[in-house]
């Protein structure tokens, strides 16, 4: 089956500055695929492109088998897109939300009403039809954008940083829904800056500074490091981070929460070396386990292993 | 009060200014764009007025008079009538906005002294042209030697005209104006964003948590407005006397204080209004409408406060720009001093300190 | 001991919205405080109260023993602020906005070049001196705000949300000079919505909806849950979740990937009950194993508990 959506060398210049830098992937059809990534790292702007918001300055991409330069219309015709602002509209109620939008996406009659029911039933909406849509609160107002996203059923939706801000139980709602949407056959395409949220999709793309820096399943990317991450527990990690970096052997020492993730050259080497280290500094040690690394140790290996690229 | 703090806040607004081209162009291209449109594009001098003759008379003292007339300048000769049938359709459609009619028996009167009746029969549409083509003519014909005196009378309009300036240069009348018009507008438009801006983008808010007081942060701000109001009043003054040859025959020490009480009272209330809306849009457009329009019509820039009614005089005298106006026309062209203009340098000063306190007060350091 | 901060019933309206409501908590000095929750619980207008930046419609606040009510200018020359929408000059450059803030809190000129090297080891942004802040990264554009903020040596330092959408690199960095400054006795209380570093302050206190759910250290809250979380691998990961959410022992089941994170609202609940309804269910269980619980975790516990219409 063709890919749903496929983008070559899609690169987007604003003046000098490189927005986005040869970007290339390709995304299967019911797949979840996120871009991860810091504020800056292009998500946004790639995602725009996709969706015929913005036009490439160079590289080309397809949507639905429709190319994004010359089809915009076809494209848009064919997804659903759930920007980063909030793009509904505050002073109009719930219904009237969902009824506009459905009229904008065509939909009339028997279907409009049905697609309603539905959006109001998955956004768990029923009864606050009359509600002004921005009294609700953030995590009700998400549900309900990205119901009016999907009113006319698109095959391929776009969701820029829908969870931004949004409350831990909300936020998992949210991707429970992106999830039934992918097992009916729908292509999502998310952006985040929450590393723990790239675990519930299939494929990551991780982005920093305009660049692709990974592309892979999140398990594959976590195991694929290569280098060994130790988690060591400590009587105070401030002092420990300090005190491990620039110990041979560690490349890589951070907090993560109250814990102290290592990433290492060798991990047998580690398990000698580091206990030592932080007994002449003072440190007592409770616990030292290996650990999957966490996405976050995967993203800032991969930014060092670039150059550190991060600086200025 | 400290000075550094205030110091502190004026050189981040003099960076930020030089490094903002809309502020820049509103502050230097706009005033010099509106100096040249007023300056040379309008005139309320009138010229090339049209001009009907029917010379009924046909003689060398009727040619004589109609060259009069063209020699002046002011006119146009665009027909010669035959018939006075033609003339309702002439001045109706606009052919011609004077009609100069002549008898047949002008020479004849002329040599026997008696007054001939020349009709002048003006377009009076178009008032304000209608009059002062009617000025013109008469002045013409009289100085033509031609009218006899008229009920003993001098023309009395002749010697008004003179009064205003006398090489009939409505320029002069209108930069020395134009400079306090000019002031007015750029002023408040310039600080009206200011504070505004500050709110929106979020640095106030951080700005707001230090020690910094409100009185150092009004100050602070009008500092680098100020040099630039004066930069621009120099370039006005200098512009004046040198490209459209204004006299400037009072006190340059006199103009420049005067200026600058001006300028704080502009800039201030640019600032209050920046301070009590937040909104850089609001802001903007609160300040054109309390500043462009009133500076424009209702200073006695253009039109005379003397005409207007009542209740629009009354209006006028809220209107900082009427003051300095006066200010500005008398120390341009008359050399008069405070004993002549201390009801507006009482009146600036009474603005001055007005808006300023209005600005101090109504900027707060909190959020609501 | 004074406490740096003490917060007394203070509560915020915005007409009808209660965005603050009657906050109670103390902080000691040297602490690092954190202020958790998602958007809308309030985080920004209790830290804007305390800065003097908005004043509170009921209560107040008292830092250092100063109240930000009856005198919030005598607050400010010891508070430091930074405020969440970037308080920077973008259109000066780094060198010029940590000048301004330096005047604007009186830092003697003598101090300033060695006060200066300092922020510049620490930010790594004295490359960038002459750059203007609108052109820097979003990371070194925190880090320049963390150091206008840190040029005067404020006795506490309040943060909004300093590290939101900032990549790793720099937030790990813009941490450590965070750690380093409670080392040296600052008082720090710091907003976020990202619970995994909410689990790095000494003291939490969760808002929700603008009141306080929670007021203790990470441990306390998180030990608080042992014996009631469990992690769950099968061979049909989502309909296992369907089918525990349907549970009526079981209080939580999230899906991570493949794993089910499950909780259950108290310790002696029978387990074999729960995963004896997965077999039943024709599902095969590949792991099953006790976690600690996340602030994530005790959070959605927390306010699941006292839902209002949220």
């Amino acid at each position: 089956m063709a890919d749903a959506v496929v983008a070559r060398a899609l690169t987007r210049r604003f003046g000098d500055f490189v927005a986005v830098d040869g970007v290339s992937f390709a995304v299967g059809t019911g797949e979840i695929f996120g871009f991860l990534g810091p504020n800056g790292a292009g998500k946004t702007t790639t995602i725009k492109m996709l969706t015929g918001l913005l036009a490439p300055s160079a590289g080309t991409a397809s949507v639905a088998g429709h190319d994004v330069r010359t089809e915009r219309y076809a494209v848009r015709d064919r997804i659903g897109y759930m920007s980063q602002l909030f793009s509904l509209y505050g002073d109009l109620s719930v219904e009237e939300n969902i009824r506009l939008f459905g009229s904008l996406y065509g939909l009339s009659g028997a279907r409009l009403a049905e697609r309603r029911e539905w959006v109001l039933g998955m956004a768990d909406l029923k009864g606050r039809e009359r509600t002004r849509t921005q009294d609700l609160p953030l995590g009700w107002k998400q549900r309900l954008a990205l119901g009016c996203a999907v009113l006319h059923e698109p095959p391929i939706l776009f969701l820029d940083e829908p969870t931004s801000g949004v409350d831990p139980a909300s936020r998992r709602r949210f991707w429970d829904l992106i999830d039934q949407l992918a097992e009916r056959g729908t292509t999502v395409l998310v952006s985040t800056h929450y590393m723990e949220e790239a675990e519930f999709c299939h494929r990551l793309a991780l982005m920093n500074r305009g660049r692709l820096i990974a592309l892979d399943e999140p398990a594959r990317l976590r195991r694929g490091m290569g280098q060994p991450v130790l988690e060591l527990i400590t009587d105070d990690a401030p002092r420990a981070v300090e005190a491990l970096r620039g110990t041979p052997g560690v490349l890589e020492v951070g907090m993560y929460g109250r814990a102290v993730h290592v990433t290492a050259e060798d991990a047998a080497a580690a398990r000698e070396t580091l206990p030592k280290t932080l007994a002449a500094a003072g440190r007592r040690l409770e616990r030292l386990t290996p650990i999957d690394p966490s996405l976050e140790d995967v993203f800032v290996a991969l930014v060092r292993r670039e150059g550190g690229a991060v600086a200025g | 009060m400290t000075f550094r703090r205030l110091w502190a806040v004026a050189r981040k607004e003099s960076l930020q200014l030089r490094r903002d081209p809309r502020s820049l162009a509103l502050a230097f291209a706009l005033p010099a764009m509106l100096l040249l449109l007023f300056g040379y594009a309008i005139t309320l001098d009138v010229r090339n007025i049209s001009l009907a003759v029917l010379d009924q008379s046909r003689s060398a003292e009727s040619r004589r008079l109609v060259d009069a007339f063209v020699a002046s300048g002011y006119f146009r000769v665009t027909r010669q009538l035959e018939d006075a049938g033609e003339i309702p359709e002439i001045l109706g459609r606009g052919k011609a906005q004077l009609v100069l009619t002549i008898p047949p028996e002008f020479t004849r009167d002329l040599l026997a002294r008696r007054p001939s009746p020349i009709q002048l029969l003006l377009d009076g549409s178009d008032a304000n042209t209608a009059t002062i083509a009617q000025n013109y003519a008469e002045v013409i014909v009289a100085r033509a030697g031609l009218m006899p005196p008229i009920a003993g009378g001098v023309v009395i309009q002749t010697r008004t005209r003179i009064w205003y300036n006398e090489t009939l240069e409505s320029r002069n009348m209108i930069v020395p104006a134009l400079i306090a018009v000019i002031m007015s507008i750029i002023a408040a438009m310039l600080t009206a964003l200011t504070i505004a801006r500050e709110w929106e983008r979020g640095t106030m808010e951080q700005l707001a948590a230090t020690p910094v007081q409100r009185t150092e942060v009004v100050l602070g701000k009008l500092v680098p407005y100020v040099a630039i109001g004066i930069l621009d009043v120099t370039v006005a003054v200098i512009a004046g006397r040198v490209v459209f040859h204004v006299p400037l025959r009072g006190s340059i020490v006199l103009l420049a204080v005067l200026t600058l009480m001006f300028l704080v009272a502009a800039l201030s209330w640019g600032i209050f209004v920046s301070a009590a809306l937040k909104s850089q849009l609001l802001a903007t457009q609160v300040a054109m409408i309390t500043t462009y329009l009133p500076a424009l019509l209702l200073s006695g820039f253009i039109f005379s406060i003397a005409a207007m009614p009542l209740v629009l005089r009354m209006v006028t005298l809220i209107v900082p720009a009427r003051y300095f106006v006066v200010i500005t026309r008398g120390i341009f062209l008359k050399d008069v001093g405070l004993g002549v203009l201390w009801p507006e340098v009482l009146a600036l000063v009474v603005f001055a300190t007005g808006a300023l306190s209005l600005a101090l007060r109504s900027f707060r350091k909190q959020l609501a | 001991m004074t406490q740096a901060v003490e917060v007394d019933g203070l509560t915020r309206h915005f007409g009808v919205v209660r965005a603050v409501e009657d906050l109670h908590f103390a902080v000691r000095p040297g602490e690092l405080f954190g202020i958790v929750g998602p958007d809308g619980a309030g985080k920004t207008t209790t830290l804007r109260m305390l800065a003097g930046v908005l004043s509170p419609t009921r209560g107040d606040a008292r830092i250092g023993g100063v109240s930000v009510v009856a005198d919030p200018e005598r607050v400010k020359p010891s508070l430091a602020y930074m405020s969440q929408r970037f308080g920077l000059y973008t259109d000066l450059t780094v060198q010029e906005n940590l000048d301004f803030y330096a005047d604007l809190h009186g830092v003697p000129r003598a101090e300033r070049p060695a006060r200066y090297d300092r922020l510049f080891t620490f930010s790594g942004l004295a490359p960038f001196r002459g750059r203007l802040a609108g052109a820097l990264s979003g990371g070194m554009k925190q880090k320049l705000g963390l150091s206008c903020a840190l040029v005067h040596h404020p006795a506490v330092l309040i943060l909004d949300e300093p590290t939101f959408g900032v990549d790793p690199i720099s937030r790990r960095d813009l941490w450590l000079i965070v750690h380093g400054m409670v080392a040296e006795g600052m008082t720090v209380l710091v907003s976020t919505a990202y619970l995994d570093e909410a689990e790095r302050c000494d003291r939490i206190v969760l808002l929700h909806e603008g009141r306080v759910v929670a007021l203790d250290t990470p441990a306390t809250l998180q030990h608080g849950m042992d014996g009631r979380l469990r992690a769950i691998r099968t061979d049909a990961p989502r309909r296992a979740r369907d089918v525990l959410r349907a549970h009526p022992a079981v209080a939580q089941a999230t899906l991570f990937g493949e794993t089910l994170h499950v909780a259950v609202p108290t310790a002696d609940t029978d387990w074999a009950a729960i995963t004896g309804a997965l077999t039943s269910a024709g599902i095969t269980l590949t792991a099953d194993t006790p976690i600690e619980a996340s602030l994530e975790d005790v959070f959605m516990e927390l306010t699941q508990a006292g839902a209002t219409n949220g």
